[in-house]
């Protein structure tokens, strides 16, 4: 009896796994296919489609594009949510717990909501669409994260010893500069590689708000609707990779600062 | 001599509570003040005021002479050791006690050498390159002392200094944090509940209850002739009974009446305190009559015993016997003491 439900618990953990990593595997796989389709039987392995990826510019210029905005988005939001988590820790602000209610809200709007909205709003003071706005988009939906991660590591220790500096003659900046952020680096480093993470696939709102100039998913988007082809599958496997690399560094970042 | 600090009728309310009332105290250049009381007392409320990191909602303080009631910490020359030290975590023990030098200024290498004279003042020079963390509970203490000391304040405040420390240590820091104090000169005002910490340190001690200055003055008058019967109870241990004061300095006590001098009306109620070292058995002037002896704990120096009285069941006399004193249990025997010893407490 016991041995069936072990088993059945075994089996029941392949298939969930397998759910979750087979698309992944299989499109890992194809991408080192050596003919033209990304379909069984397996041809390769071939770095065929890998070198076709990083000979067009269009993906390479994509690719950059994502990885900047990714990196000024998600260090703008860290700077904000850091800001405004200390301002809520540390000031008395009325009606300080709907305000943060309100802060950490687009968490759970839908992208596409969160995308049109700022459509409409550039529009109508006109921002043209930009890898900017795209940034802008960016930095709302990663605001909150940063900003809840960073509150919920700001305690009543941390405001002592921020009473401590100020009392030795720390200006209120150098108080920020010289003991609250490097007390709160771990959180600062998990905020900002979560928020890299969440920006590097976003798509509905960077295919809402850029226009002449875009980042990879929405490249990704225009390469497959010429149909699917091993580059793809390449293209998709980078993105994939970095993404792994984000949330590694996420984590280490997070296991650093708990072994502490 | 000049007060060095002045605490001018200042009153702090927290909504409706009153953690400060009408508070007035001067604090002498070089000495060792404590603020002694109960939690919630105020004791720590008078600390953040003169810290400068609460300003009061009433009333003055003037510090050499300047008036600082609503001075930032930074400006005014005072400099805190914090309860939980708040050592910066992610710096040195070095760059922690040149912190206030670095604000100040001082260029690097002058301020790693006060940073290291001040560190071996307090007893770490060796700590100059480790991280707090790497440090006991003590040594962090001492490197919170050296930070607050090394810009030299006219003031240093205390806020219970050695309560997370165990008892030992606690001991042992409370005689380097008054050879320190002896050798900087700088006005130590250090907070705490406890109140052997209280008659081992201060100059001046100040009982706080409910937000007032019960009583203050010199440690040992505190103990010997305490103002209040709260100051009688929370400076050491004392038996204490309820008297009425008659015509002629005779008090009616439940031993019968005794003669006490008082300044206290004819007819008030007033409590008489006696402390237990002062409770001798067999005869003396003042009586308590027959005990019957509840326990007996020997304490090597002493033997610390409590006894029911005859005369008022409900009162229990506390009474610390020389060590050698044949006393049991059980027993019951006379207790007396000397007029000169009581306690008259008319607040």
């Amino acid at each position: 009896m016991r041995g069936t439900i072990r088993l059945a618990t075994i089996i029941y953990a392949i298939l969930i796994y397998g759910f979750i990593f087979l698309p992944v595997v299989t499109l890992v796989l194809f991408s080192f296919q050596a003919t033209s389709f990304p379909i069984p039987p397996f041809t390769g392995p071939s770095l065929r489609w890998y070198e076709t990826v990083l000979a067009d510019s269009r993906l390479t210029s994509a690719l950059g594009n994502s990885l900047i905005v990714a990196v000024i988005s998600s260090a703008l939001a860290t700077l904000l949510g850091f800001l405004s988590a200390w301002g809520f820790a540390r000031f008395y602000i009325p009606a300080s717990a709907v305000l943060r209610g309100l802060i950490t809200l687009p968490l759970t709007v839908s992208y596409l909501i969160i995308g049109m909205g700022l459509l409409v709003l550039f529009n109508a003071i006109g921002i043209p669409k930009s890898l900017l706005s795209a940034g802008i988009g960016h930095v709302v939906i990663n605001l909150p994260l940063c900003f809840a991660i960073l509150y919920s590591q700001m305690g009543e220790h941390q405001a002592n010893i921020e009473r401590a500096a100020r009392d030795l003659g720390a200006r209120e900046w150098q108080v920020l500069t010289l003991v609250t952020a490097p007390m709160l680096w771990p959180a600062l480093f998990a905020s900002f590689f979560l928020s890299m993470t969440f920006s590097w696939d976003e798509f509905v709102i960077s295919f809402l708000l850029t226009r002449f100039e875009t980042t990879l998913p929405v490249e990704i988007w225009n390469l497959l609707r010429s149909g699917l082809n091993p580059k793809t599958n390449a293209v998709g496997s980078l993105v994939f990779l970095v993404s792994i690399v984000f949330v590694l560094l996420f984590e280490l970042t997070l296991f650093r600062k708990q072994r502490r | 001599m000049n007060p060095l600090v002045q605490v001018k009728n200042v009153s702090q309310h927290f909504g409706s509570m009153r953690a400060l009332d009408d508070v007035s105290l001067d604090i002498a250049p070089k000495s060792y003040t404590i603020l002694l009381g109960p939690s919630g007392s105020g004791k720590t409320t008078l600390l953040s005021i003169l810290g400068g990191f609460l300003v009061p909602s009433a009333g003055q303080v003037l510090i050499e002479g300047k008036d600082c009631t609503s001075l930032a910490p930074a400006k005014r020359p005072t400099t805190t050791v914090f309860q939980d030290y708040a050592l910066f975590p992610h710096m040195t023990v070095g760059a922690n006690v040149g912190f206030g030098l670095r604000m100040r200024g001082v260029a690097g290498a002058e301020r790693d050498r006060r940073a290291q004279e001040v560190l071996k003042l307090v007893g770490l020079p060796e700590a100059f390159g480790k991280k707090p963390h790497q440090l006991s509970g003590g040594q962090r203490q001492r490197v919170a002392l050296a930070r607050a000391l090394v810009v030299e304040p006219s003031v240093l405040l205390l806020d219970e200094p050695l309560g997370a420390l165990d008892l030992k240590l606690r001991r042992q820091m409370q005689e380097e944090l008054k050879a320190i104090q002896k050798r900087v000169g700088t006005a130590f005002v250090h907070v705490t509940h406890d109140q052997e910490e209280a008659m081992a340190l201060a100059d001046h001690c100040v009982v706080m209850n409910h937000g007032r200055i019960e009583d203050e003055g010199p440690a040992e008058r505190v103990y010997s002739r305490p103002a209040s019967r709260f100051s009688a109870t929370f400076m050491g241990e004392s038996t204490i009974f309820a008297g009425k004061v008659g015509a002629a300095d005779r008090i009616a006590t439940p031993f019968g009446e005794w003669a006490l001098a008082t300044s206290a009306k004819a007819g008030s109620e007033i409590a008489l305190a006696i402390r237990p070292e002062h409770v001798v058995t067999g005869n003396a002037p003042l009586s308590f009559g027959q005990a019957t002896v509840r326990d007996v704990v020997f304490q090597g120096s002493f033997k610390r015993v409590t006894a029911a009285l005859a005369k008022d069941p409900a009162l229990t006399l506390l009474a610390r016997l020389p060590a050698d004193a044949a006393v049991q249990a059980g027993e019951s025997m006379n207790f007396a003491c000397d007029p000169r010893h009581v306690l008259v407490l008319t607040r």
